[in-house]
């Protein structure tokens, strides 16, 4: 589903190399965690895979179901089913919650060739998957993210994810700052949209999120390079022993 | 002070252009007086301290410059939701054909010729007191101009709650139209009135609206200003406001060559509310865009409240104006003043400029300024191109939510949803090209 390969990345305005190499490829009903040290490259990798400016791509490729991901706008990656949980939600005021959700949704169904979703249908969906995650109709009505918590935050992003139901999940550290119960809450989303058609990249520094959702592969990052590949021991042995080991094979 | 002589010539030039209309020697004698007014100033020149931002220039020729006329689209007339009565204006003249029956507004309307060809006290003391007041501290011939030489308007009276908005709707039809309109409303004791104005009027409009609300009265106005691209309109709000009473005033302008919004506003009675708000939507793509709002409001008497927000949306070298000033004077102890004016700039051939001033002569006030330029904020936008929102929709989004604090000064629900209705109807239509 998702295949990068041999990616640099750099930044766009300064001689910065930040993604040196990344191959990676992550199967349809697949959930692949990376894990890695602060500065490693993850949140970069997934910026760039869903299209944020000031990056230059200096070699490699990435693909969604055989599709140039990198010659696309952020919108049409959207429309192609890719979506970036954001380590850090963007507030935006004055944009209610639910418009925003539905101008999405509508926009991406649109880019589709798709029958826009009726209100009355929307509003069902909405409120049936808010419930389901614990956020509650007053959160919706408010400005996106905005005065919600840290918890609330990631939790309006699962949200968006279960709605806009993405083909390829990336999730940037969705369960840091969650309390055990909506670190539950959060995994129960992932795996409630789990499904032979589906990909998920779970990007965390913590087993525990590990815990409810079960990862199918885990890679290490350091460096700006995947430097080891493994099972689910692959995050026990990082728990345990730290990335040092990882980080002496990158330098 | 004497007037320089081109300004006098420029004045003189003017004024020969018109004609003064005939009616009650009462308001002979006002026209008189303002025509008076309008020779000490002389017409507004560039170099004009209070025109520093604006360029007179179209505003003040004998001859209305000519401006287009924007054909009737499939688009919903503003306000058709709302029930209420309209009174239509074509070029500046009243068409009583296309206008409802003005008593199902349940207030005492009068044609302004026949409100100043009889003897009718309230607009007797009305008619051009006003807009004298608000010659001072600064001058304001343009609406000297109006009071002199205006040919027609309305002149409303509300001595109770009205059962229905009072709708004048401007419409342009003449290409080289040029338009004065003068309008009196009364607002007595514990009476209640809305106005709601739209359309382009003419392709020249000089508008002048005095407004005495008195105690415990209460004056709603919603404008939404017509968008012929080259259309040039000066309006002036005069308003006094009484003891208990309050005033607020919401205007929607998209497009428009030149357009400068006066709003003169005494508060002279204890715990009154005075609101002014606005959103502006520029695009000098098809053509200039200037928009001025020029705002003062007066504080003469205890406890009472003003707002100011005025929000302004630029893009294709479109250009904004604030000037605005809340003068407290001695004794308006417990004053409440706030002022905000804002500016989002979706280019840099766009411009903004801004003075906000303060004038404050007693000491227990809180009274609180400010204006940002600012540009659309990167980090939102590819947050929701992310979800997949493409980028000019996602911008318009990000427009409605920095207008919205203008927007949400208007009280009636029904009158805001149709504001916002119309603001995402222009900028859908406008992305769709
Ligand atoms: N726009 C930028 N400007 C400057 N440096 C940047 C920028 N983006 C990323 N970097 C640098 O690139 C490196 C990788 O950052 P990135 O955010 O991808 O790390 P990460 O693996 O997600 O770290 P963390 O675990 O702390 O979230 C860091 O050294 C970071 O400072
Ligand atoms: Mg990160």
């Amino acid at each position: 589903m998702l295949e990068i390969k041999n990616l640099h990345v750099k930044l766009e305005e300064e001689d910065k190399a930040i993604l040196k190499g990344v191959d990676l490829s992550v199967e349809a009903g697949k959930v692949h965690a990376i894990m890695g040290p602060n500065g490693s490259g993850k949140s970069t990798l997934s910026y760039v895979l869903s299209g944020r400016d000031g990056y230059a791509v200096t070699d490699g490729t990435a693909t969604l179901d055989g599709e140039d991901l990198l010659e696309m706008e952020p919108e049409e990656r959207a429309a192609a089913g890719l979506f970036l949980a954001f380590q850090y939600p963007v507030e935006i005021p004055g944009v209610g919650n639910m418009t925003f959700l539905r101008t999405a949704l509508n926009a991406q169904r649109r880019a589709r060739g798709q029958e826009e979703m009726s209100s009355a249908d929307f509003l069902k969906t909405i409120r049936e998957k808010a419930k389901a995650l614990k956020i509650d109709s007053e959160m919706l009505k408010r400005p996106v993210n905005v005065g919600f918590s840290g918890g609330e935050k990631k939790r309006n992003e699962i949200l968006q994810m279960a709605m806009l139901e993405p083909k390829m999940c990336i999730l940037d550290e969705t369960d840091s700052g969650l309390d055990v119960d909506a670190m539950k809450l959060v995994a129960d989303g992932v795996n409630a949209l789990r499904d032979a058609g589906r990909g998920f990249l779970v990007i965390t520094h913590y087993q525990r999120l590990l815990d409810h959702i079960a990862p199918d592969v885990v890679h290490i990052m350091a460096n700006g390079k995947i430097v080891a590949t493994g099972g689910p021991e692959l995050a026990l042995e990082v728990e345990k022993n730290g990335y040092a080991s990882f980080e002496s094979e990158a330098a | 002070m004497a007037v320089a002589q081109p300004k006098t010539d420029a004045t003189e030039a003017r004024i020969a252009a018109l004609t003064m209309p005939e009616g009650a020697s009462w308001a002979t004698e006002a026209r008189k007086g303002a025509l008076a007014r309008l020779r000490a100033s002389g017409l507004p020149g560039p170099r004009d301290e209070y025109w520093r931002f604006t360029n007179p220039a179209g505003l003040v020729e004998p001859e209305a410059p000519r401006a287009a006329t924007f054909s009737d689209t499939d688009e919903r007339p503003i306000f058709d939701a709302i029930d209420r009565v309209k009174l239509v204006f074509v070029d500046g003249v009243f068409d009583e054909g296309l206008s409802d029956d003005p008593a199902l507004a349940g207030v005492e309307i009068l044609r302004l010729s026949d409100a100043l060809s009889r003897d009718i006290h309230w607009a007797r003391d009305l008619y051009g007191a006003l807009e004298e007041r608000g010659q001072t501290p600064v001058v304001r011939p343009l609406a000297a101009l109006n009071t002199a030489f205006a040919t027609d308007g309305v002149a409303i009276r509300a001595t109770g709650k009205a059962e229905r908005p009072v709708n004048l709707i401007y419409l342009h039809r003449s290409e080289t139209s040029d338009a004065i309109l003068h309008h009196l409303v009364r607002v007595e004791e514990g009476a209640e009135l809305t106005v709601l104005e739209n359309g382009p009027a003419a392709s020249r409009f000089n508008k002048c609206t005095e407004i005495d609300v008195a105690k415990g009265g209460t004056f709603h106005h919603v404008r939404a200003q017509g968008r012929d691209h080259e259309r040039r309109a000066v309006t002036h709000m005069f308003a006094r406001v009484a003891e208990e009473a309050r005033y607020k005033s919401f205007t929607l302008t998209a497009n428009g060559v030149m357009t400068r919004n006066e709003h003169v506003i005494e508060i002279v009675g204890d715990e009154a509310i005075a609101h002014v708000a606005g959103a502006a939507l520029g695009d000098g793509r098809t053509g200039k865009f200037h928009h001025d709002d020029t705002v003062f409001i007066t504080h003469d008497a205890v406890g009472c409240e003003s707002r100011q927000v005025f929000k302004k949306v630029l893009r294709n070298g479109a250009e904004g104006v604030f000037q605005g000033k809340i003068l407290v004077k001695p004794g308006a102890q417990k004053t409440d003043g706030y002022q905000i004016s804002q500016s989002l700039l979706l280019d840099e051939d766009s411009s903004f400029q801004a003075k906000p001033e303060l004038e404050i002569y007693a000491d227990d006030v809180a009274c609180s300024h400010g204006s940002t330029t600012g540009a659309i904020d990167e980090t939102a936008l590819f947050y929701l191109r992310s979800r997949g929102v493409p980028t000019a929709e996602a911008t318009d989004l990000l427009v409605l939510a920095f207008v919205a604090e203008a927007i949400d000064e208007i009280e009636d629900e029904a009158l805001r949803a149709d504001i916002l209705d119309r603001l995402s109807g222009w900028l859908e239509r406008r992305r769709q090209g």
